[in-house]
């Protein structure tokens, strides 16, 4: 069955019109034109992938995987393209200002000098970041090798093959385990020692100082000391463990164990950051309410579950979307040290890990840039999933 | 200060022991021991690399937890035979590279979106904040291939260039100078201050708080950054340090514990003075961007 382009920009503009006829009946704008603009907008986004792809997913001869992926990049690209047009438009229909905050007062006069101004960041950007972007999109539909003069186009393969390659599924499901353990680890641990640090002690200043600065130590740096204290060979843990335990345990060579060592240093350098953010927030949660609650004849633990918790909500939230990344991001250093390689059987390679084995090591562009689109994506849908589960309880009565 | 804190009092009678324990026992004795041990654990990994970078290999797998006789042999090792000070002195014309660049080009942006009315400014602002969501991680592959075709692998250019643009700069500025009356610049241009004069003599000692906080935090990121540097750069005079220490755990054929840990606790101790003396710039830092 051949899909054509036709077909999928009907689609395209029946479900761009529902949408902006939906945005302009709320708003209050004119229905036909809400149509006539979703419509275009539809057929627009439908195409945005596809083009480039030159609908190759949808040729005779492809599998109904590529189908499916087909469908998934029409449907993205949809959204992409109706979803900041219905908002703006519904701005614009509302008179709403498109930038808060906007100066009217004290601006200077040629507009044009912004331009030299700007000129910088916006070339940087677009150099290094935007460009990027696109071209690794690009790469992700391409089997491309770095030196190579031809690159061969494979349409939505280096996608589909990850789909039924149960090594891939296991660096997910590995970098999920690992990250969520670091965050919550790290955090649940931080949030104890900073209620305790956050009380009237003598020495308080002394034991703050002393719980945050690992933070300022490297991934790198983290690795290279628990390469030296837990080398299953000659560290000091298995040193000790053996000594007092009669145990010893293969740290970095045992697959079972080895995600566990990265886990724990990465714990231990990033709790200083969460330290140091749930002590201020705990400064800013008002006396008085906790001392109402005193009052009410509320317990320690009830206090702090009913009161302080709550109120630490945005900071909690802050501290899971920072945490995340770092777990996704930057532990690669720490692993890179602690266990070259990814470890034993692959045991501590995440998907960041994954994405520069096979295109620097590798030299597989093609599969490596398909990687970080699907690293991108679960790192923005777990955060926008946060966003929409948490952000909305989250209290800003602080 | 927490009142609410404190145990209510007990009416009931104590028993000696209880009094006797009670009047050694500091106050909260709880806290202090839960705060001594997370101490401990953060601080003995860093204790440990301290003592064995002034020991031999013979003496690290004796496991004395004393200084040991090596410190002068890897020192050597350190910056006589695999020249740590080359990947210093990469690493700080990086790491100043990056923060000096930022700020300027988040200073001049900043003053762009708010003291300049042009069409198109809310486009071009989300144009630079939607980079936000943009991990450099996550496009590295391509950056990667685009840098070795500028032919830059091996550069300083690699290293600062691309990081030098920087949306929470932007950002970060944008929210400062808005704060600011807008009288004081009616005034500077009364006086005929143009827009770069008012920048760097009206705004910039305005904003020391705030160049500060980015400064810290960029510092801190630039000197630490590890898979970008180890990707682009491949010829060893140009390392830097955090893949440069790397180095040092090579020799003999067996790791050398020795001139390792005095590498890392070497290349440690320039970020981690800078986050304990800075620690209040630091934070605000990163609480001046929370509220997007």
């Amino acid at each position: 069955m051949v899909v054509s382009p036709v077909v999928l920009m009907v689609v395209g503009a029946v479900v761009g019109a529902v949408a902006l006829a939906f945005v302009f009946q709320r708003a209050g704008g004119r229905l036909l034109f809400g149509l006539g603009l979703g419509a275009i907008a539809g057929a627009f986004g439908s195409a945005l992938f596809m083009v480039p792809l030159d609908y190759c997913t949808f040729e005779a001869e492809r599998e109904s995987l590529d189908r499916v992926f087909g469908a998934i990049f029409v449907l993205a690209g949809i959204a992409l393209v109706v979803t900041p047009v219905g908002w703006l438009s519904g701005k614009l229909l509302r008179h709403e200002s498109l930038m808060s905050g906007e100066q009217t007062q004290g601006t200077f006069r040629h507009w044009w000098i912004a331009l030299p101004l700007l000129a910088p960041t916006l070339t940087i950007l677009i150099l290094f970041l935007y460009y990027p972007s696109l071209e690794t999109l690009r790469l992700s539909t391409m089997l491309s090798r770095l030196g190579a003069r031809r690159e061969v186009f494979v349409c939505v393969d280096n996608f589909t093959r990850l789909v039924d390659d149960p090594a891939y599924a296991d660096t997910f499901i590995r970098t999920m385990y690992m990250s969520f353990f670091i965050v919550v680890l790290s955090m649940s641990l931080s949030l104890l020692i900073a209620t305790m640090a956050y009380l009237p002690l003598r020495g308080a200043s002394i034991y703050r100082i002393l719980l945050v600065w690992p933070y300022a130590m490297s991934p790198a740096v983290a690795g290279i000391i628990f390469l030296l204290m837990f080398n299953p060979s000659g560290g000091l843990v298995n040193y000790l463990f053996g000594k007092w335990f009669g145990i010893k345990l293969g740290w970095l060579n045992d697959p079972a164990v080895a995600p566990w060592t990265v886990i724990l240093a990465s714990v231990w350098k990033s709790m200083g950051f969460n330290i140091l953010f749930y002590i201020a927030g705990l400064q800013n949660v008002p006396k008085d309410l906790i001392e109402a609650g005193a009052i009410d004849g509320a317990g320690l633990l009830r206090r702090f579950w009913h009161i302080v918790w709550p109120m630490l909500s945005p900071i909690t939230f802050f501290l899971v979307v920072t945490n995340l990344t770092y777990a996704f991001f930057e532990t690669y250093a720490t692993i890179d040290y602690l266990t070259p390689g990814g470890g034993p059987l692959q045991s501590t390679t995440t998907m960041m890990y994954r994405v520069i084995q096979l295109g620097v090591q590798n030299n597989d562009m093609g599969k490596a840039a398909a990687q970080s689109i699907v690293l991108f994506l679960t790192v923005i849908g777990m955060t926008v999933v946060l966003f929409r589960t948490g952000g909305r309880q989250v209290n800003y009565g602080v | 200060m927490t009142a609410a804190y404190r145990e209510t009092a007990r009416v009931t009678p104590a028993s000696s022991w209880k009094k006797t324990v009670r009047s050694w026992l500091p106050k909260r004795w709880y806290a202090h021991l839960i705060l001594v041990v997370a101490c401990f654990m953060s601080g003995i990994p860093l204790f440990y690399a301290l003592i064995v970078s002034t020991q031999t290999n013979a003496e690290v797998f004796r496991y004395q937890f004393t200084p040991g006789s090596g410190l002068e042999s890897n020192w050597n090792v350190v910056f006589y035979e695999r020249h740590l000070h080359t990947y210093m002195i990469n690493s700080v014309i990086m790491t100043a590279g990056i923060t000096i660049g930022k700020t300027v080009f988040s200073l001049l942006s900043g003053l762009a979106f708010v003291y300049f009315r042009f069409p198109g400014k809310w486009l071009v602002f989300g144009f630079v904040l939607i980079t936000l969501m943009m991990p450099t991680e996550v496009l590295i592959i391509a950056l990667f291939r685009f840098i070795n075709d500028l032919d830059w692998q091996n550069t300083y250019y690699a290293l600062i260039v691309p990081f030098t643009a920087s949306a929470t700069g932007t950002f970060l500025f944008r929210q400062h100078f808005a704060s600011i009356p807008a009288e004081l610049s009616e005034a500077a241009q009364l006086d005929g201050a143009n827009p770069l004069q008012f920048l760097f003599r009206i705004l910039v000692p305005m904003s020391w708080n705030t160049i500060g906080a980015l400064a810290v935090v960029q510092t801190i990121y630039a000197w630490n950054m590890y898979l970008w540097p180890n990707m682009i750069i491949s010829d060893p005079d140009m390392q830097t340090i955090q893949t440069g220490i790397g180095t040092l755990r090579l020799g003999g054929g067996a790791l050398r514990f020795g001139p390792l840990m005095l590498g890392t606790v070497i290349v440690s101790l320039p970020p981690v003075i800078v986050f304990i003396l800075l620690q209040k710039q630091f934070m605000s830092g990163f609480t001046l961007t929370r509220d997007k």
